[in-house]
């Protein structure tokens, strides 16, 4: 890594130009997510859910690896942009991409109504609110069944081809391309977002949350517009769920799986846009594997995974890594 | 003869005395130490696995069981906080939320492995068992025994913590370890013994809520999610928040299902997340 130094050597106009600049392992990470298509196959479903959580990771390190926002219900939003993407197939039309604006327009007005209570609170008081709101709507789901279909998963959701011309196949090569899509779409505006002033402002408020306001940048009103945007992204993951699987599980909600991604993002780096991304793809491949061995004891694996990262690798696999890299280029 | 909404209080009340139990020393570990720890009903299921394997194997009378409850699952915290959590006091809530949490799931997975995933059959005395008939309501005699152990250890914990040597080290360790160390006060040992302390109530927790709730591998996951809302909404550190919190807590908890099912599991969330928005610390805490 090149320590960049804004004071003495360029202008804050140079600094921020050098943030956004391509550099050539992007490039290659994402010619790489095109292999599955001839490497593997017969992995494509998994692929397209690693694409899938990659992008609610992304999601969840917009609050959390920047804003310092730590949230234990954020499958709030992946769910509802789930169900709302399902139901709209099911009862409206199947195209698509408006399934999806549907799903980023509901998942985005919960978000920003919600972003008034979270941006109130901090510690400990703001992971218990965010979890009892997770609950809640897991609840909800769970009673409303005569529009969800409650704990049997909400059937019957079929899906138009992507531009009325790439049906979704039994292989999974349109869903994992259709997911793929998105989710570089949604990654190149996040990557913009955190490489402008307000990504900058929202580390100032993760390093310090009082300090902020008195340098001008109102770290409430900054908390709600993040805040707003991670719902629409998770939302759009969750929707693209829903109709590349064409059903929805009560367990979209659930507290597991906001437990599951908060993981992923630590073990690959929260702060660091590729965190999510490297966490989600290790996470679910391990998981395909030991579950492969023993399906019952996975978690065991998980907890020792998570031990480890605690205790050895504070900042993620991206973290280790870019520590290694720094220590080999000095020698 | 009194109406059932004093039946209704009664088990609310018992409940409420169940989630203190297990609660009450994460309130003092996460309180007073500021430590967010997610294993802690991983402790509570040592002491309750520890219960019903010396009731099943050895034939021990239920209340023997106890002590040994609460010392296996204190000598179990010891290590842990040896060899893990004293790196982490001055780490960051989340970082102690990940390694803690990484412990439960190890916890229920090891649980799984040894016990297997069945609930586990429990054998209490006969003269626990029934009930007794007060005004015309039926009172369960292991309800009023949760209720006075609940009592008995919440005068117990606030005498030591507020009216004792020990407690005053414990409260100037936390305020200020330099100077409680300037002070001659063993901060490290004080740390450790408070922590076992926490996680021993824990392991007391566990053994009695078996008769109710019963046991399997997820009890580290399902009570967790309670004995947060407790701690959260009685207020950081304070043994007299959660002693409130959990009563009401399992007041509104029981109330619900009786007078209103259709909103099942809602009620407590939503108490939570009320009183919360209304009293970020709490209702009795200091700070949030």
């Amino acid at each position: 890594m090149t320590v960049l130094d804004p004071a003495h050597t360029m202008t804050p106009q140079t600094y921020m130009q050098q943030l956004s600049r391509w550099r050539a392992l992007e490039i290659a990470f994402w010619l790489a997510t095109l292999l599955p298509f001839w490497l593997f196959p017969t992995y494509l479903s998994l692929a397209s859910q690693i694409a899938i959580t990659a992008l609610f990771a992304l999601s969840l390190d917009l609050i959390l690896g920047y804003a310092g926002i730590v949230s234990l219900g954020h499958a709030a939003f992946f769910g509802l942009g789930a169900y709302s993407a399902g139901i709209f197939t099911k009862f409206v039309w199947g195209e698509p991409f408006s399934g999806l604006l549907v799903a980023a327009l509901v998942a985005g007005v919960v978000g920003y109504a919600s972003s008034f209570i979270i941006s109130r609170f901090r510690h400990l008081t703001l992971i218990m609110i965010t979890l009892g709101l997770g609950l809640l709507l897991h609840e909800a789901a769970n009673s409303a069944s005569w529009l969800t279909g409650g704990s049997d998963g909400l059937q019957g959701v079929s899906i138009q081809p992507v531009f009325g011309v790439f049906k979704f196949d039994l292989y999974g090569y349109t869903a994992y391309g259709y997911a793929l899509g998105i989710l570089f779409l949604c990654f190149l505006f996040t990557r913009h977002l955190i490489n402008s002033p307000f990504g900058l402002a929202l580390r100032g408020i993760r390093e310090n949350f009082t300090r902020m306001p008195a340098i001008g940048a109102d770290s409430r009103a900054h908390i709600r517009k993040v805040y707003t945007i991670s719902a629409i992204i998770a939302g759009i993951a969750g929707g693209i769920l829903a109709q590349t699987t064409e059903t929805v599980a009560l367990e979209v909600l659930s507290f597991e799986r906001s437990a599951d991604v908060l993981v992923m993002l630590v073990l690959g780096g929260a702060g660091r846009l590729y965190g999510g991304l490297i966490g989600a793809a290790v996470f679910l491949i391990a998981r395909d594997q030991f579950s492969g061995i023993n399906p019952q004891y996975w978690y065991f694996w998980i907890g020792v995974l998570l031990v480890v990262v605690v205790m050895l690798l504070p900042n993620g696999i991206l973290g280790g890594l870019s520590k290694l890299t720094a220590r080999w280029r000095r020698t | 003869m009194l109406p059932p909404v004093f039946g209704v209080l009664f088990d609310g009340i018992a409940y409420g005395m169940l989630l203190f139990l297990l609660s009450v020393g994460m309130s003092v570990t996460l309180g007073l130490m500021n430590f967010v720890n997610l294993a802690h009903c991983a402790f509570g299921m040592i002491g309750a696995y520890v219960a019903v394997m010396l009731m099943k194997d050895f034939n021990w009378n239920f209340f023997a069981t106890l002590p040994f409850a609460f010392l296996s699952a204190a000598l179990v915290s010891v290590v842990v906080e040896r060899t893990l959590y004293r790196k982490l006091y001055r780490a960051t809530d989340l970082d102690q939320v990940l390694l803690t949490i990484g412990l439960a799931f190890i916890s229920v997975a090891a649980a799984a492995w040894f016990f297997g995933t069945t609930q586990q059959p429990v054998a209490m005395p006969s003269y626990m068992r029934g009930s007794i008939n007060f005004l015309g309501l039926n009172i369960g005699i292991y309800r009023m025994f949760l209720v006075a152990v609940g009592i008995v250890v919440t005068i117990l914990l606030v005498m030591t913590l507020e009216h004792t040597r020990f407690g005053a080290q414990v409260r100037a360790a936390v305020d200020n370890q330099r100077m409680a160390r300037g002070l001659g006060i063993d901060v490290d040992r004080t740390f450790a013994v408070t922590f076992a302390l926490g996680s021993g109530l824990a392991g007391l927790g566990g053994a009695l809520a078996i008769e109710i709730v019963g046991l399997d591998p997820h009890f580290a996951f399902i009570y967790l999610v309670y004995v947060l809302i407790v701690v959260s909404v009685g207020g950081l550190g304070s043994i007299a928040g959660s002693f409130a919190a959990a009563c009401l807590i399992g007041i509104s908890d029981i109330a619900g299902k009786y007078y209103v099912p259709e909103l099942g599991g809602f009620l407590i969330y939503l108490v939570m997340v009320a009183v919360l928005m209304w009293k970020p610390a709490g209702l009795f805490g200091k700070r949030s």
